[in-house]
């Protein structure tokens, strides 16, 4: 009944209002119009004289200019085509093709993170000798005044293929919000999001590898929102079917995968520029399945079923004389990473010795590096990778039925590397790189690794974000 | 309670730190343009600058303050033509400001409304790094910023319909003096006229074609691509048997090879300013000019 009123009573005020608006806003209209009208008139004139003189200047060059003198291609006019293909259309496309030359001191097929549930993803460095690695393949393009896509596909150097990247995006349903949804890189904290053709190093972070198997991919919807400051505050959620590791596919109705994030940053002058950020995630897995060796040295496939609860910090500081990056530049980044998870792990899924019982671990892990570009196109960088394996509560081992050494990767391990790194851009669009590591991810011996790399951006020119 | 309403507080001294609220607010990417629409806009606008005049306008930084002011822009001013590609996508895409994305009112590239020069006709990065819509670097014409500036008085009365005749009496104000000061400028560098000069980066073409200058060739050898110590000599002679006036470069450029090139050819090196801010004297817009043609002034004797 209140409303009806309302709404009947804002209709009576609308009709009463409006042509009390529209006569006071016609005149004004009209008044506009004409004065606009006039200062078109006086424009076209000016620049039409302009341009006389313009003509006049340019024969004047063209008679007096002496030998190898700039040629002045003049703009075509606007083509209005008539016989349109379609193409004009098409996406923006870019293409990355990247390679590395490797030497590991160690076997690259037994790399592990010692202390740490494999995550049966993207771990370790690039193989040895000459190996291909991920030819990405970009498209984007507004789809419409609503909407714009973008695609990433990469063409793994074994000929696998995967999605990498394909998502719609929404700007502006709200002021400040933009909203995502298909399958984008997770905004967990910074280095997540960025695609590896444009990390400071080879390889990823030691805690992203652990944590996430390589990057963390949602396949679901993240909406984020820009507050109307200065400073720039940040906050965002996503929703996800949660199938990546820590995850995996359970097959109900719902979200599996929940994450909020915050940013804030800032600049101190043009010269410094900062920006820090805040992750909660949380993910659920049934059946995550993967191989370790029994007390006897035998092969066996555990599983963890139950929840992940992770949070993140991190911090980017960068610096460059009054904000010119191409000369010189200089960024600091580190990220920390915690995770929780609990539930019950089965040793030996399927197999004779099939028992279950709780599991509790607390991990984390963090890494810190710098880059700095001393010159024109040549950088500098060095990364300190640790993790921590932390308190891990197993009830099998607990309650006398398994010894510890029935779960050798979950043993005490605090996992380190040191990577040092010298990078040449000859071009924005090229980039070739050498880099060291010492490794110290598995339970014993440092792996001494080399490795070369190449990064070259064909097509569209990418934009980077902070 | 008291956690409560110290965050309440601090939500409300954060929304307040926003940008003047009466203000149209304004967006440029560089100096040059926040140093129009300021002109334009007088104390009706608030301009945020989002590079210092000592910034190479095709490498900035999609820092955060960028997206926090991209956020709550009303008009965002940029060059287009490809020069903002690196960095201006990425605004537009995570600020998420709806009335800014190009193609609607908010959103002007300046290139647009002027007569591009060096539009290239093979489109090949093997050129180094070129435009396809030609050479971004326009506004070192005066004409070309007095056609943009009519486009940005349009959009200002627009987008603030209710302060639409101040901004046509202060375009009409801005047009006089400007026009007024390029007879001005024009008349001064008469004798610039045929100057041959040897910029380092193409950044200078517009300028060069507005004095009737000579470009004789570049210290870069393609767009965006630094000279080695090799090409470098090899331009000791091709200058020597050219002739050349100066050798300039924009304050945001490596000062080393123009240097050293200044030393080994003995033609005067010029610094010039490049955009508003670039040098003391190029105050304003009026200001840019005329330290520009007096650094030039200075070597053609």
């Amino acid at each position: 009944m209140h409303a009806r009123v309302f709404v009947a009573g804002l209709t009576v005020a609308a009709t009463a209002c409006a042509p009390l608006a529209n006569a006071a806003t016609d005149s004004e209209i009209q008044q506009l119009r004409d004065e606009l009208t006039a200062l078109r008139s006086d424009y076209a004139a000016r620049i039409g004289a302009l341009e006389t003189r313009l003509a006049a200047v340019q024969t004047t060059v063209e008679q007096s200019a002496p030998v190898e003198p700039a040629p002045f291609v003049q703009p075509p006019l606007a083509t209005a085509s008539s016989g349109s293909s379609g193409n004009e259309f098409n996406p923006a496309a870019s293409l990355i093709l990247t390679g590395t030359y490797g030497q590991q001191s160690e076997d690259p097929a037994n790399y592990q993170i010692g202390g740490f549930i494999p995550t049966n993803g993207d771990v370790g460095p690039p193989g040895r000798s000459f190996q291909l690695g991920e030819s990405e393949l970009t498209l984007a393009a507004n789809i419409d005044p609503y909407f714009s896509g973008y695609f990433v596909g990469a063409f793994e150097g074994d000929n696998g293929t995967s999605v990498e990247e394909a998502f719609v995006s929404h700007v502006g349903l709200v002021p400040g919000a933009t909203i995502k949804f298909g399958r984008f890189l997770s905004d967990f904290g910074y280095l997540n999001e960025i695609h590896a053709h444009a990390w400071d190093f080879v390889d990823a972070p030691l805690a992203l590898q652990a944590f996430f198997g390589g990057q963390l991919k949602q396949d679901g919807l993240q909406a984020r929102w820009v507050a109307p400051t200065s400073l720039l505050i940040e906050v965002g959620v996503e929703f996800g079917l949660g199938d990546q590791f820590p995850g995996t596919d359970r097959d109900k109705n719902d979200f599996n995968s929940m994450m909020a994030f915050a940013h804030l940053g800032g600049d101190v002058g043009f010269s410094h520029s900062y920006l820090l950020g805040a992750t909660l995630y949380r993910s659920k897995a049934t059946d995550r399945t993967y191989q370790d060796l029994d007390q006897f040295g035998a092969p066996v496939t555990d599983a963890f079923t139950g929840d992940t609860d992770m949070w993140g910090l991190d911090f980017v500081w960068k610096w460059a004389p009054d904000g010119n990056s191409v000369e010189r530049n200089f960024k600091l980044q580190a990220e920390y990473f915690h995770r929780n998870e609990n539930g019950s792990l089965t040793f030996d899924q399927d197999g004779p010795g099939d028992a279950t019982g709780n599991y509790n671990s607390d991990q984390s892990g963090w890494y810190a590096q710098a880059v700095y570009q001393f010159m024109p196109r040549w950088r500098f960088g060095a990364r300190y990778d640790r993790l921590d394996s932390g308190s891990t509560d197993i009830g099998l081992v607990r309650s006398g039925l398994l010894p510890s050494t029935a779960f050798p990767i979950l043993a005490d391990h605090d996992p380190r590397r040191t990577t040092t790194m010298v990078d040449f851009s000859p071009s924005e669009f090229s980039r070739l790189r050498v880099q060291y590591a010492w490794d110290q991810a598995r339970f014993t011996d440092t792996d001494d690794e080399l490795s070369l790399q190449y990064i070259m951006s064909l097509g569209a020119h990418g934009a980077h974000k902070f | 309670m008291v956690r409560f309403r110290c965050l309440a507080g601090l939500l409300v001294a954060l929304f307040a730190s926003a940008p003047a609220q009466a203000a149209l607010s304004v967006f440029a990417c560089l100096p040059e343009w926040a140093s129009l629409a300021q002109e334009l806009g007088g104390d009706k606008v608030s301009v945020y600058q989002a590079s210092s005049p000592l910034q190479d306008p095709h490498r900035i930084e999609a820092r955060p303050s960028l997206v926090a002011h991209m956020r709550s822009a009303d008009l965002v001013i940029c060059t287009g033509a490809e020069l903002e590609t690196g960095w201006l996508p990425v605004l537009m895409q995570t600020a998420g400001n709806r009335n800014v994305q190009p193609g609607t009112p908010g959103y002007i590239a300046a290139a647009d409304y002027i007569e591009r020069l060096e539009v290239p006709t093979r489109l090949d990065r093997a050129e180094g790094d070129i435009h396809p819509s030609g050479n971004p670097h326009i506004h070192l014409d005066p004409r070309n910023i007095a056609k943009v500036a009519a486009v940005v008085s349009d959009r200002l009365a627009k987008l603030d319909s209710k302060n639409a005749a101040f901004y046509a009496a202060r375009g009409d104000d801005f047009e006089t003096r400007w026009g007024a000061a390029i007879a001005k400028w024009e008349q001064q560098s008469a004798p610039l006229k045929g100057m041959r000069l040897v910029p380092y980066h193409k950044d200078s073409v517009y300028l060069i074609h507005w004095l009737g200058m000579v470009e004789v060739m570049d210290i870069e050898p393609k767009p965006g691509i630094p000279p080695s110590a090799g090409y470098l000599a090899e331009l000791v002679d091709k200058i020597q048997r050219n002739g050349a006036d100066a050798i300039t470069r924009s304050m945001y450029t490596d000062p080393k090879a123009a240097q050293w090139l200044s030393e080994h050819t003995h033609v005067p090196l010029v610094d010039l300013p490049y955009t508003v801010g670039g040098t003391p004297g190029a105050n304003d817009l009026f200001g840019l000019f005329d330290d520009i043609i007096a650094r030039l002034e200075k070597v053609r004797k």
